[in-house]
């Protein structure tokens, strides 16, 4: 295995910006030559050719969407922020680091190894390392979308570029939520899907002593996953009530292979020994410099503490996470309608046919509630399918695959299933008690709960953008995305019972246009559009 | 008659202006309540960059009002807690060629006779004000009196600091405006009830035009959009607000076509903005990608360092545009009880406290500060010019 | 099986091409294809930046770039993030102080 930076796949050129122009698309080489080939005509002044459909993500839904579309006919560009094809649940080691058993730490691994054999023989332009900050209607051609993206391991790399193509689906994933609790910033405090992305991808672990708390099904995975890979997972602790599943029989039980899969995990944790606390929360990390241990608390059946029960566990890391979030950046920014999903967060609202409100814009996976891989995949699939036959003027079912109906009553069964999941997962109303006033709740701008509730009370937020006009929790590196849930519900909880009464308009989901930072630099290297609307000479000037 | 409900005055509006409104009313003695669709500062103040100027206004009417606010804006600067951020840090306005570097000095002299501090800056001296800026430019104005706020802290502290003769209350949308038989008005209807005043003031913002047409007047007030560019947290590296002399044209232009000036300035907080951008097409949020790429290659080019700076956020806020560039500020004699402090475009926050000032000496039957005869609401007419 | 469990030995990986980079100044081991994020963590580094505000340390939060909290100087270069980028041998990465842009300030 050859040792020199410029030959390892996945060796950024991102942090030797001479070595090499771009480094990214080399790990795409590998699932597919044209991927590369064609690299250079996504680039450059001029628009490079018009796709037929634009997929953003290269997870399990927008693999197989682009996948099933480029096996109709389509021509497919698949973009994707990470060197590998998988998105966050397929995350898997670099082929630099060689790993002979990557299945090893996925429980699914063959649907995803048969997605990439039809990838490495489908037609798709495999953009890797580009990270889309905007999909806009293109200014110079009616009914066509511009994607615009950066490049480079970390976005940061000089060349943007841009695709255009007549359809897009948008198969953004999610990102975890996160509730913050009194010590949450040190350092050995992570995401629990960080953990595992970690440890997936490059056989990381935040310590050798790792309790994993927070809420959801994902908390298993991550306990059973760090404690094959060498950790001591002391406890698992949930705040909600896994009884809540004997209460929602019915969708449950539709989904054998989802419970087994449960069931699989369960099993490993009992053989390493790891312990599950229910109705329990993480209430404080202790530790001046990184964690030393936490104290864990009962909680009631609103989530609050319940006093007296705190007990303090031994750790140098913990693992934390409230299940996920639909990442809506690009859709949001399009104008596509949202909802509400039964854990308090939003989702994308589509159509039988995974169509968002703005037509020409799809979505599939995460991005229309959280629901899991195999829901991303049939979502993925039916979008391919339906873009297919949109762009081609005709049905494309037939052809030896799974009929759109077929996969809508699958799709059915598996959203009905990961309702009721998130239903019972969902953040109980008292979580905010955690908190004292000196929590640091937006970790970026380092605003506390204190500084928050006191926007609201006394100074006329009502709302998490106006918490964040008035405190900045908010407005830093990551634009909200880990205090956002916070914040909206330390807002609502401040106003009081009034909101509660539900007199208050929902609100709307964070408006982030630009999807991730750009160097000005970038931004203004962009090529003009020959678009005489805007490009109309100052009349004034002198 | 006086209800429960009922106060001196009732302003429609929570951002910087009726913040203003209620609270030189307030220190008048009068009983304000301020209501308003959303939160303090949800609208048009939330979307601005705190510019407190007179840099960027010829003799005139709106000049004389900009004069007013900048010294009640240091006044407050005393009365009201830091965290607003007032920093009196002054503008500079740069010219690239010698052409625009003429007009610019002349406009300047103008100013200077009207009574604004303005000090040429020769091409070779501009490194000493701003070090990171492009060598090479003709030459500059310097103002000092120009100055910022922080808008959405200014308008939170201003309506805290009026104390308790103002009530809030916000996330109450007007639904209509209440008028006795003679066609007075006498208060506003929301969806949890009606407000009784014998004077209303219309500080809407960009929704200024719509709350008019509810009490059946014509104010043509539309949305002029910018974007911002916002980028990660810097040291200063900006120490003035530094804009393109090109940018007063802009201003003072009427096309609804796009039109974009460099404008760059650093703020306590870390992150520098980058403007500005000009163009009327309604109340429409999204993206353009050619706005941005104009604001960050004028930025770049008059500061280069920012190249590898990242943005981590832009956002679209709509200017309260009135077609003479001049706010409403006074009664509205088509309607009596009906005043408005709307349509200020783009100098909404620098001249918020003036305009509080001149409605709250209307409301309590007094002379207002300055002559308010320019902005009076009722110079559109009645069905034209829209 | 091996009885000594680690991540490498789970997935089969190859562990011979470990290279060197550097965190402030003393030496880490990396492996080919680790993010620089990994590489600390699995030295025992868990904080590699201080915050603007509070001068506090923090690391990997997030692990998959969201959270933006793993920004590293990266061979001078600030504000990259480290759980995306991979490391390369010989990189230098050194505790962010702050912003990461103290040489600009006037």
């Amino acid at each position: 295995m050859p040792n020199s930076a410029s030959e390892a796949p996945g060796g950024g050129a991102d942090s030797a910006p001479e070595a090499v122009p771009d480094a990214a698309p080399e790990d795409g080489a590998e699932y597919g030559p044209e991927g590369r080939a064609d690299d250079g005509a996504a680039y450059g002044a001029e628009c490079g050719p018009e796709y037929d459909l634009a997929v953003i993500g290269a997870g399990p839904a927008g693999l197989a969407g682009a996948v099933t579309a480029s096996e109709l006919g389509l021509s497919v560009a698949l973009l994707d922020a990470s060197g590998q094809p998988g998105g966050q649940y397929y995350r898997h080691p670099s082929p630099a680091l060689g790993a002979t058993r990557p299945e090893a730490l996925h429980h699914n691994w063959p649907a995803f190894a048969a997605l990439l054999r039809r990838l490495a023989a489908a037609e798709v332009t495999h953009l890797a390392g580009h990270h889309v900050w905007t999909v806009v209607a293109a200014p110079d051609a009616a009914g066509s979308w511009d994607v615009h993206a950066l490049t480079g391991a970390n976005g940061d790399e000089d060349r943007p570029g841009r695709v255009r193509a007549r359809a897009v689906l948008l198969a953004t994933g999610a990102y975890e939520r996160q509730l913050p609790f009194p010590g949450w910033t040190l350092p050995g405090v992570v995401g629990a899907g960080g953990a595992q992305a970690m440890l997936k991808s490059a056989l990381a672990l935040p310590g050798r002593r790792v309790v994993v708390a927070g809420s959801g099904p994902l908390l298993l995975a991550v306990a059973a996953s760090l404690a094959a890979a060498g950790a001591r997972v002391p406890a698992v602790v949930e705040a909600s009530d896994y009884l809540g599943y004997a209460r929602r029989p019915g969708a449950l039980l539709s989904q054998p292979a989802k419970l087994a899969e449960a069931a699989v995990h369960g099993a490993a944790l009992l053989r390493h020994g790891v312990r599950l606390r229910t109705r329990s929360a993480v209430t404080q990390v202790h530790g001046s410099d990184r964690v030393e241990a936490v104290t864990v608390s009962r909680l009631d059946r609103q989530w609050r503490p319940v006093r007296g029960s705190g007990r303090r566990i031994a750790c140098d890391a913990l693992a934390v996470g409230h299940g996920l979030v639909p990442q809506l950046e690009l859709a949001v920014g399009l104008g596509c309608t949202t909802r509400r999903t039964v854990d308090g967060t939003h989702a994308l609202e589509l159509g039988p046919l995974q169509e968002t409100s703005v037509p020409g814009i799809w979505a599939a996976g995460e991005t229309g509630g959280v629901g899991g891989f195999q829901l991303a995949f049939t979502e993925g699939e039916l979008a391919g399918l339906a873009i297919a036959a949109r762009l081609r003027g005709r049905a494309v079912a037939g052809e030896g695959r799974r009929s759109p109906r077929v996969l809508r009553r699958r799709r059915a069964r598996l959203r009905a299933f990961a309702d009721a999941m998130a239903a019972v997962h969902a953040p109980g109303p008292g979580w905010p008690q955690w908190l004292d006033d000196a929590t640091e709740v937006c970790r970026c701008e380092e605003v506390t709960a204190g500084r928050i509730r006191e926007a609201v009370a006394d100074y006329g937020a009502r709302d998490a953008r106006t918490v964040k006009l008035l405190t900045r929790a908010g407005m830093g590196w990551c634009q909200g995305r880990m205090c956002g849930a916070a914040v909206a519900c330390l807002a609502a909880q401040a106003q009081g019972p009034r909101r509660a009464q539900g007199a208050q308009p929902e609100p709307s989901p964070e408006r982030r246009p630009l999807a991730v930072p750009v160097r000005l630099g970038a931004l203004a290297a962009l090529d003009e559009p020959n678009s005489p609307g805007t490009a109309e000479p100052k009349p004034t000037e002198r | 008659m006086p209800t429960r409900h009922s106060s001196d005055l009732l302003v429609i509006g929570a951002g910087v202006i009726g913040a203003a409104c209620a609270y030189y009313a307030a220190r008048r003695g009068l009983n304000v309540t301020v209501v308003d669709r959303g939160p303090v500062a949800g609208g048009t103040t939330g979307a601005g960059e705190g510019n407190l100027l007179v840099s960027d206004k010829g003799p005139g009417p709106e000049l004389e009002l900009a004069q007013l606010s900048t010294s009640l804006w240091h006044e407050l600067s005393d009365a009201l807690p830091r965290e607003i951020e007032y920093e009196a840090k002054g503008g500079l306005v740069v010219a690239s060629g010698t052409e625009d570097l003429a007009a610019l000095r002349t406009f300047a002299a103008r100013q200077a006779a009207a009574g604004v501090t303005a000090e040429t800056v020769p091409g070779d001296r501009l490194g000493d004000l701003e070090p990171h800026l492009t060598p090479g430019l003709a030459g500059g104005v310097h103002y000092p009196q120009d100055a910022q706020v922080q808008p959405a802290l200014a308008a939170a502290h201003l309506l805290r600091a009026a104390g308790g003769r103002v009530r809030l209350r916000l996330g109450e949308p007007v639904t209509g405006i209440l008028t006795a038989t003679d066609g007075r008005v006498r208060g506003v209807r929301t969806p949890s009830g009606d407000l009784h005043a014998p004077c209303v003031v219309n500080a809407a913002g960009a929704w200024g035009g719509e709350l008019a047409r509810l009490a059946g007047v014509l104010l043509p007030v539309r949305p002029r959009r910018g974007f911002v560019l916002v980028t990660e947290p810097l040291p200063r590296v900006v120490r003035r607000k530094v804009y393109s002399a090109d940018y007063v044209a802009d201003v003072a232009s009427g096309s609804a076509a796009l039109q974009t000036s460099a404008v760059v300035e650093g703020t306590p907080a870390g992150p520098v903005l980058i403007g500005a951008s000009r163009e009327r097409v309604g109340f429409d949020r999204t993206l353009s990608v050619e706005v941005l790429r104009r604001l960050a290659a004028q930025a770049v080019r008059l500061f280069p360092v920012l190249a590898t700076v990242r943005a981590l956020r832009t956002y679209a806020g709509f200017r309260p545009y009135l077609p003479d560039h001049l706010p409403a500020i006074g009664h509205d004699p088509r309607r009596p009880g009906l005043l408005h402090a709307c349509g200020h475009e783009g100098a909404g926050i620098g001249l918020a406290p003036a305009t509080g000032q001149i409605i709250a000496a209307l409301a309590a039957g007094d002379e207002p500060p300055l002559d308010v005869r320019p902005f009076r609401p009722e110079r559109f007419g009645d069905g034209a010019a829209c | 099986m091996a009885r000594d469990r680690s991540p490498a030995a789970l997935v089969g990986a190859a562990t011979d091409d470990a290279f060197e980079i550097t965190f402030d100044g003393r030496p880490v081991t990396a492996l080919p294809g680790q993010s620089v994020a990994a590489a600390l963590w699995a030295a025992g580094i868990l904080a590699w930046r201080s915050t603007r505000v509070g001068g506090r340390p923090r690391g990997a939060f997030c692990g998959i770039g969201q959270c933006y909290d793993c920004l590293a100087t990266v061979n001078g270069r600030p504000n990259r993030r480290a759980c995306l980028l991979p490391a390369r041998p010989g990189d230098a990465i050194t505790t962010q102080e702050g912003h990461g842009h103290a040489e600009l300030g006037v």
